[in-house]
């Protein structure tokens, strides 16, 4: 073993050197050509500046909701529910955003709720809602901005963002973007 | 909607296997020492690595000094990030002014990084810096999976037919994978993923205010670097707390995509290697085939099982048309998800897209299964010698049952070899279950402790989990678990350093064994083991083993749970 110790510090020092030193420095230069200088990519608004991917916290009517976060949406963490789908608390916690989301949205089905938006996302940070997530929101947005149904349902179509290649993977809404651009109106 | 969820998923298999194929030609090369495109940036490198350290690559070694030379290297690796986790707040790069670790988190997580597992008890956002995650955590992710591919290495030198103990030098294998394999790999993804919108970046955490007026923050840093190689090497420990869940780390489907495919390729790519290495495609066939078979009996019912949804939120009458969402991302969808969540437990990378603790009974128990089997594609270079235990005692058992000694590539197989491989493939069995049983008995005398997030038979799968996710240096959690306590950061800790070791050294020592063994050219009694018939022999060895060592404890945790959950 001894013969190996000083040959194995000494290659440890190198790889560092080289991996986590040279390599590290190789990405942060090329990613100084990156949007936004590798800072994460972000939406300007006036003088506000916002994370595109980051997701935010929407619970006035006004807005489109965005789905429930176990860490309401402030990224400096990042988690999940992490319940189980057996788990009695659980179920109730669902149960009751179902009522939650009735009360504020009078006139629609119980039915046509989008799983999405009852549920908690993986990261707390999930900056999308499915395209059905978005159309359910729309009665209550309208009535609340006095606007016509049409009018924030153009809005939504122009949001959804279609599988990769129009192949591949689902549908999505970017939340901050339909609620910037609903702003806009 | 689903149509396209589904074309996703045939793509990231179909992509992963194309692209294997010639990667695997590239290590094979590699590994023999032949000439390569990338030898003339490469060769003056590695030239340096060696001079500076006084190592003399082309020195031959045998199979015991080969792993001297691996143990000895990862102690020192060992001693070096105790010391950096635990002296990371006055270390330099820490803008978040996170603290240092604890005695026992810092071990569970040196350890967790050094053996491929990449456990993570802490959360990357609050618990390292950004000088820990890059010089001890990122490092050890590089250098861990070249010790993986290494060893793999010297058993793809050991097989080739002639009599020898000069098994290659273990230094050269080492250098020669982190450069030439996971390096050009990991600059691929690292850049896609930035111009995708993962941050590289020393700035620490911003503030913003919402449209809504809220104040809060924003974790960020050098990610994009450290994705890469959390995937190509198959390690899965994530730079921020949820993993590839994070929209930094995973920010679309393009990259959700980028990285299925860098996890995957170098697993399926070693299997070719060694049909390349050795001259033997057949035999690489009957390997990739037997596993793809394994695979599909367990991604489709997860698949299917995520699609349905969750019956107890169907009961409820809302639209679950999307799938079971609960911990699941919008932009990678419920098939995705469900795919990922075992292309990750059988390939040992742990990292997840998706909150594992939240997904439907069957999926619970194919995660559970994957890592039990830990034989289907594998993680970097152990996989494959995870998979030459059972080849072993495929051949044995064939052996007893037409009457004839056993043979494997022209050498017997005699009783020394199976012990060892018997010993590693129960060890395993009794490093999850032994600990598992362990957790559960102090739970029952202390049901207050506060370790599960769930009740009943998911509580139970919850530490079962823990424990099988150590055992097959997995690394991913049902993360309802609370479990940065000195129990389990300390008894997960050993699990780690047992599991990695033995399935390293017993594969190797038999391999080494067999090398120096006299060689027996095949002839029409030798048993052919590239054959499809050999494949389903190792295959009914893989079930029988798993399914007698583990039925009874998934019983009490996902499948009492389906039956709890699903009624009849």
């Amino acid at each position: 073993m001894k013969e190996h110790i000083l040959p194995a510090i000494k290659l440890s020092l190198i790889c560092i050197l080289f991996f986590s030193g040279i390599y590290t420095s190789l990405i942060w230069g090329i990613a100084q050509f990156s949007p936004n200088q590798g800072k994460g990519f972000v939406v300007k608004d006036r003088d506000h500046i916002y994370y595109e991917n980051i997701g935010q916290a929407f619970y006035s009517d006004q807005y489109f909701w965005s789905r429930p976060s176990a860490v309401s949406y402030n990224a400096a963490g990042s988690c999940g529910s992490n319940k189980g789908p057996s788990n009695a608390d659980y179920l109730a916690l669902v149960q009751s955003r179902i009522d939650t989301f009735m009360v504020h949205n009078p006139g629609i089905k119980k039915f046509d709720i989008p799983v999405d938006l009852i549920t908690a996302s993986g990261s707390g940070l999930d900056p999308h809602i499915s395209p059905e997530a978005a159309r359910i929101q729309v009665k209550r947005i309208a009535n609340k901005r006095h606007l016509t149904e049409e009018k924030i349902n153009n809005v939504v179509n122009e949001c959804i963002e279609k599988p990769f290649l129009g192949l591949f993977g689902p549908e999505k809404v970017n939340v901050l973007r339909l609620n910037l651009k609903l702003e806009q109106l | 909607m689903l149509y396209t969820e589904l074309l996703g998923v045939l793509l990231f298999f179909l992509a992963s296997f194309v692209l294997a194929i010639p990667l695997g030609k590239y290590i094979a090369r590699v590994y023999a020492g032949e000439k390569t495109l990338l030898d003339p940036i490469f060769n003056p490198i590695e030239r340096t690595f060696f001079r500076l350290s006084g190592i003399d690559a082309s020195r031959q070694m045998n199979w015991k000094q080969h792993l001297l030379a691996l143990l000895t290297i990862n102690m020192i690796w060992f001693l070096l990030a105790m010391f950096i986790l635990m002296n990371q707040s006055w270390l330099p790069l820490n803008p978040d002014g996170n603290p240092n670790m604890s005695a026992d988190l810092a071990f569970n997580t040196s350890i967790s990084f050094i053996v491929n597992c990449n456990l993570q008890h802490y959360s990357g956002e609050s618990g390292v810096s950004y000088f820990s995650q890059i010089f001890a955590l990122m490092f050890l992710q590089f250098v861990s999976a070249a010790t993986g591919m290494a060893a793999a290495a010297v058993l793809f030198n050991a097989m080739k037919e002639r009599i020898s103990d000069k098994l290659g030098n273990f230094y050269d294998y080492f250098v020669k994978s982190a450069t030439r394999i996971l390096l050009p790999l990991c600059v691929i993804v690292s850049v896609i993923l930035l111009f995708r919108g993962t941050p590289m970046t020393w700035e620490g955490k911003d503030s913003i205010i919402t449209m809504e007026g809220d104040t809060v923050q924003v974790s960020r840093g050098p990610a994009a670097a450290f994705v890469a190689i959390k995937h190509v090497g198959t390690n899965g420990g994530g730079f921020f707390g949820v993993n590839s869940a994070h929209p930094f780390e995973n920010p679309d489907y393009f990259t959700n995509i980028v990285e299925m495919i860098a996890q995957t390729i170098i697993p399926f790519a070693m299997i070719f290697a060694l049909g390349f290495y050795l001259k033997r495609k057949r035999l690489s066939w009957m390997i990739f085939s037997v596993m793809t078979l394994g695979f599909a009996l367990l991604v489709i019912p997860t698949i299917i099982s995520e699609v349905q949804g969750n019956p107890a939120i169907d009961a409820m009458h809302v639209d679950q048309s999307l799938g079971a969402m609960e911990g699941k991302e919008i932009r990678f969808g419920a098939a995705a998800s469900a795919y990922w969540s075992i292309i990750t437990t059988v390939i040992s990378t742990g990292s997840v897209n998706a909150m594992h603790d939240s997904t439907m009974p069957v999926s619970g128990l194919t995660q559970l299964l994957s890592m039990m089997v830990n034989a289907i594609y594998g993680g970097c270079g152990v996989g494959v010698l995870n998979f030459y235990i059972f080849i072993i005692l495929g051949v044995f058992i064939s052996g007893l049952m037409v009457g004839r000694t056993p043979e494997f590539m022209g050498k017997k197989i005699e009783a020394r070899e199976v012990k060892i491989a018997m010993i590693v493939a129960l060890f395993h069995t009794f490093l999850i279950l032994g600990g598992t049983a362990l957790a559960a008995f102090i739970f029952t005398l202390h049901p207050d402790i506060g370790w599960l997030n769930n009740p009943g038979f998911h509580g139970f799968s919850e530490m079962l989990y823990e424990y099988t996710s150590s055992s097959a240096n997995n690394g991913s959690g049902f993360e309802g678990l609370g479990d940065n306590t000195p129990w389990w950061n300390i008894s997960t800790g050993i699990i780690l350093l047992l599991s990695r070791f033995i399935p390293i050294i017993g594969p190797i020592a038999i391999a080494g064994i067999l090398a120096n063994k006299k060689y027996i050219p095949e002839s029409a009694g030798t048993l052919k083991t590239d054959t499809g018939t050999f494949g389903l022999m190792v295959f009914a060895v893989m079930v029988i083993i798993t399914a007698l060592s583990f039925f009874p404890a998934l019983t009490l945790g996902p499948i009492a749970e389906y039956f709890s959950l699903y009624s009849f």
